[in-house]
């Protein structure tokens, strides 16, 4: 079980528990265990990081926390909701108003520009972000009328961030987010993500397999096999500047 | 790929289908015709005269060119067929009375000749006998040269001369009203007070002989004896339907086809460029391990004939059935005594030729990117695809797009050549529609032309020659008859410079009630007291115009040579012949107030004794009931053209579902992880809908009225093709067609929209994010 040390102060109240959570796919005949009765909260405000290798079921469990996937035992809340009994109408909810994502290929939508890239999300939120402010926050005021094909690799991801973070969610979820990028383009993308982190308070939770990225976080979840082999607390947390891989 | 080539096969099949029924069909009954012909001995040159002694035939025969001459005696006569009300006509033709004509030989499909000793027995016609149950033993009476007579039933035949049987001046065959009717020589030629003479004869002509140069030596030889002109088989009633039949066939089997070949061919492009896209990274692996471009383009060249290959089957197994079926319509029309269903093994090849080539054409610019790129470059994956702000955005009205309206805006817009290849792919399937509908229209119009708006009577008498006006006097003291006009019709050869042609003149009491004369916007037109109109296809045939003179050869009466003034064209959509005032016809003929017959309009409730008391009148050799000619001109036109637009309708389905349901599919598969993003993002499964089935209907609604016009102008173009002496086909398309057509497609989208609307419901979330594009 994982508690509440190393958490900073700001931080109050679980936004996540996960109890026991196990997922088995099937894959032909064979069953694959992704998760094996995992245990975690995340908590408000805070930065986490799920560092695993690959197949070591962080990604599983990103899907699930984010309404994306669904369990085949255990439980998981958001804010006292249970998200493992929620429907699909609900998770749809959830998603739209509670849940911002990241992703490691953009995922982008290659018609609309950077700002409505933003304005997609901000159209269907309950309380939203101005586009440009979004865009602002990420640094990237003068690309607003740019195409997806007209941005870098790490100018795409950082308008990926201002849409996510466009909703105001409570909770964004990052999976490799700089996955796709060279490392000094990955900074600048951390560095986005630190300071959304740091004046929104919104918690947040990165899955990488890069070791260096976890000196960022609050917390560190190491997962191997599909279970939280530990869990670490950072008591000096690096900024994302001074990161290097 | 699964629904894709299944859309595929749907339009493959549906070309090659169609492909084959109409050429299979025109082959096998041209095949057919052509074998009668040969083996029963059609004539080539038909002649008919008053009254010419036997001894003239060795003259005809000299005339150099001339191979076999027959000689006969024929007549119109009237029937009353026992339990048949209605007024039934029959021509009757001689028999040699050694049993065995030499030309036009009958096929015999039950029983026996009639006996040349015997004047009660006669041979008739199969539509006949089938049209009033009549079978072998059974009999009915006739009216042979005013004499009342009962004739039985020795035999049941076919002859090439009357495959298509039709009354002279009937809109379409009538097997109820009209047979006919084989007799001795013997007995025919003592009804008719030619015994030693004839009134008939045919010819067949050596190989190499001209045809005008025999026409006009016969015309010479029997001009004394009241030739009414001799003509070739191309003039012969029912050859000449036939050709005009067999003219139409054609020219759908080169329409259709095409088209649905095109729809195909654009299909496979579409779908091959999209899917070798998709599969840059393969292709890249593959030349990385040593393939060359040339394997890799065989590759896909073998990946293509293998989607077209099930629908070609298909196709080829269901053109074949469809062929049969098709012959099977018409033979109950014509009558060949066999039908010798044939397809030819060039068909096939050329079908699947065409097809392939199509395909492969199709595919191969794209064949030829995929197979030309570096590996590493086509290993990588493409770069997010240009976009830019859409003009209706840039118009101003993108203010008030939402993000979802915007995307589907660009989309549009970014491939301008794609979304117009796909609007035009639906819109051939809309106008495929549409022209098998367009026939019904037509038919329909070219009926309410001439039966509504140009002829209004309800029954027209025939006199078997020329009689005096007074007859009309007669007509109308007979108890059911309202109201009598008559009118006059002469057999003429009308000549203009180097151009002629044959038909008759039409003479018709000023101010008719009952024959209107139209002009092109249909309006009537009154018929001036001197000089001709023609029909306007008349007139084109002869480059004649309002103005000019016009050379009259009369085939009957003082056979002598005038020149009439064309005072005007009119509109008529059936037939070609000239029109006058009655009384200046007479003067041109140098006759009295001689009449031909009448027009009538009677009383329903008096009919049944009218046309007996028609019977009994010498003087009328036939009547024709235009509520029978218009039923009928209905059920007979029906049936070939159910099936026929049935065909077209189902075809165009299949086009129009597989166009749709492909580029939904496409769409679909480019568009999957975009969706899939917005999903997580957290819009709704019918917000997703909206982007991908908004854009297609946006294209579908679009595409209709393109449709519209391509459909307007491929029924003009049929119309044109279509055009004979016989008819011309009016181009009218009911609004109904447009809405039955348009409803095709819609539901065609309506349908590939909810699969794809089922697919967008079951998108794979977590897969997507794990991928890149």
């Amino acid at each position: 079980m994982i508690g509440k040390k190393g958490r900073t102060d700001n931080v109050e109240e679980a936004v996540f528990q996960v109890r026991d959570l196990t997922k088995i796919y099937k894959m032909g005949e064979v069953e694959v265990h992704a998760l094996r009765g995992v245990h975690m909260e995340l908590y408000a405000g805070e930065m986490v990081v799920l560092l695993g290798p690959s197949g070591s079921g962080k990604s599983t469990l990103l899907n699930i926390l984010g309404g994306l996937d669904t369990a085949t035992h255990g439980f998981v809340s958001y804010r006292g909701r249970d998200l493992t009994k929620a429907n699909e109408q609900e998770l749809t909810e959830y998603r739209r108003f509670h849940v911002g994502f990241v992703f490691q290929f953009y995922n982008l939508i290659s018609s609309l520009t950077a700002r409505e890239n933003v304005a997609v999300v901000t159209e269907i939120a309950g309380n939203p972000m101005v586009p440009e402010d979004a865009l602002a926050l990420v640094g990237l005021t003068d690309r607003l009328d740019h195409f997806p094909a007209q941005l870098s690799g790490g100018e795409q991801q950082r308008v990926a961030i201002a849409r996510a973070i466009s909703k105001n969610p409570e909770v964004l979820l990052c999976d490799e987010p700089t996955g796709a990028l060279d490392s000094k383009t990955g900074i600048v993308v951390l560095e986005a993500l630190e300071q959304i982190n740091r004046e929104l308070g919104t918690a947040t939770a990165i899955i990488t397999h890069n070791v260096d990225i976890a000196g960022m976080a609050d917390r560190v979840v190491h997962l191997s096999n599909g279970r939280i082999t530990e869990v670490t607390a950072n008591k000096v947390k690096k900024s994302a500047s001074e990161l290097q891989w | 790929m699964k629904g894709q080539v299944f859309a595929i096969t749907l339009v493959v099949m549906s070309g090659v289908a169609t492909f084959i029924m109409f050429i299979s069909t025109m082959d096998s009954l041209d095949l057919t015709r052509n074998r009668f012909y040969r083996d029963y001995s059609f004539a080539d040159v038909f002649v008919h005269l008053k009254r010419a002694p036997e001894s003239l035939k060795e003259k005809i025969k000299n005339v150099p060119g001339v191979h076999q001459v027959e000689t006969r005696v024929s007549a119109y006569v009237k029937l009353d067929i026992g339990g048949f009300p209605e007024p039934v006509n029959a021509r009757i033709i001689s028999i040699p009375d050694d049993g065995k004509p030499l030309l036009n030989r009958f096929y015999i499909r039950k029983g026996r000749l009639a006996d040349p000793a015997k004047d009660d027995e006669v041979v008739i016609n199969e539509n006949f006998a089938q049209a009033h149950s009549l079978g072998l033993g059974d009999s009915f009476a006739a009216i042979i040269n005013g004499k009342w007579k009962r004739l039985t039933i020795t035999g049941i035949a076919l002859s090439p001369e009357f495959v298509l049987l039709m009354k002279p001046e009937a809109m379409s065959p009538d097997f109820k009203h009209y047979g006919v009717l084989w007799m001795s020589r013997k007995a025919l030629g003592k009804a008719y007070d030619m015994e030693g003479a004839f009134n008939s004869v045919v010819l067949t002509l050596h190989r190499d002989a001209g045809l005008s140069d025999v026409l006009r030596e016969v015309d010479q030889i029997v001009e004394r004896y009241g030739g009414y002109g001799a003509y070739g088989r191309k003039d012969q009633i029912s050859h000449r339907l036939l050709n005009e039949e067999f003219k139409q066939l054609q020219t759908s089997s080169k329409i259709f086809p095409t088209i649905f070949i095109c729809v195909a061919a654009f299909l496979l492009n579409v779908v091959m460029s999209r899917t070798i896209n998709t599969q840059r990274e393969q292709i890249a692996a593959l030349k990385a391990f040593g393939y060359n471009n040339l394997d890799i383009g065989l590759h896909y060249a073998k990946l293509v004939v293998l989607m077209i290959l099930p629908g070609m089957l298909l196709g080829i197994a269901g053109g074949i059935w469809f062929g049969q079926l098709l012959g099977d319509i018409y033979m109950a029309v014509y009558r060949f005594p066999f039908l010798i269903y044939t397809l030819h093994s060039g068909v096939i090849i050329a079908v699947v030729l065409i097809t392939i080539v199509s395909a492969l054409v199709g595919t191969l610019h794209t064949l030829w990117r995929a197979s030309g790129q570096p590996p590493a470059e086509a290993m990588r994956p493409e770069a997010p695809a240009q976009y830019r702000v859409s003009l209706i955005e840039r118009l101003g009205i993108g203010r008030w797009l939402s993000q979802p309206s915007r995307i589907i805006a660009r989309n549009i817009e970014r491939k301008p050549i794609r979304t117009f290849l796909s609007m035009i792919g639906i819109a051939a399937a809309c106008a495929t529609m549409i022209s098998s509908g367009f026939f019904k229209d037509s038919v329909n119009h070219m009926v309410n032309v001439q039966f509504v708006l140009s002829q209004k009577e309800d029954m027209t008498v025939a006199f078997i020659e020329p009689t005096s006006r007074r007859v009309l006097y007669e007509l109308q003291e007979i108890e059911g008859i309202r109201y009598a006009e008559t009118y006059r019709n002469v057999p003429v050869k009308m000549i203009h410079g180097h151009r002629s042609y044959k038909t008759a003149i039409n003479g018709i009491e000023p101010e008719s009630r009952l024959h209107l004369l139209l002009d092109t916007r249909l309006k009537p037109v009154a018929l001036p007291p001197a000089g001709i109109m023609l029909t306007d296809h008349l007139g084109k045939i002869l480059d004649v115009r309002a103005g000019d003179m016009l050379t009259v050869e009369l085939l009957e009466g003082t056979r002598s040579t005038r020149q009439v003034p064309v005072v005007a064209l009119t509109k008529q959509y059936l037939g070609v012949m000239g029109y006058m005032d009655v009384r200046a016809l007479n003067r041109l003929l140098g006759e009295g107030d001689a009449v031909s017959g009448a027009h009538l309009v009677t009383d329903a409730l008096h009919r049944k004794r009218l046309f007996q008391r028609f019977v009994e009148m010498p003087r009328v050799s036939g009547t024709v009931v235009r509520t029978d000619e218009v039923r009928n001109f209905h059920e007979i036109q029906a049936k070939g053209m159910l099936f026929f637009t049935f065909i077209a309708t189902l075809m165009a389905c299949f086009i129009s579902f597989g166009v749709v349901y492909n580029n939904a599919r496409i769409t679909f598969s480019e568009r999957s992880r975009e969706l899939s993003s917005l999903r997580v993002l957290g819009y709704t499964r019918g917000e997703i809908s909206y982007i991908l089935l908004g854009e297609l209907g946006l294209i579908t609604l679009a595409a209709i009225p393109l449709g519209f016009l391509l459909g307007y102008w491929l029924c003009g173009y049929i119309a044109q093709a279509l055009a004979s002496d016989l008819f011309r086909v009016p181009l009218i398309i009911e609004p109904k067609t447009f809405s039955l057509a348009a409803a095709v497609v819609l539901a065609s989208a309506s349908v590939s929209g909810l699969i794809v609307r089922h697919k967008l419901d079951h998108l794979d979330l977590v897969e997507v994010l794990k991928t890149r594009e």
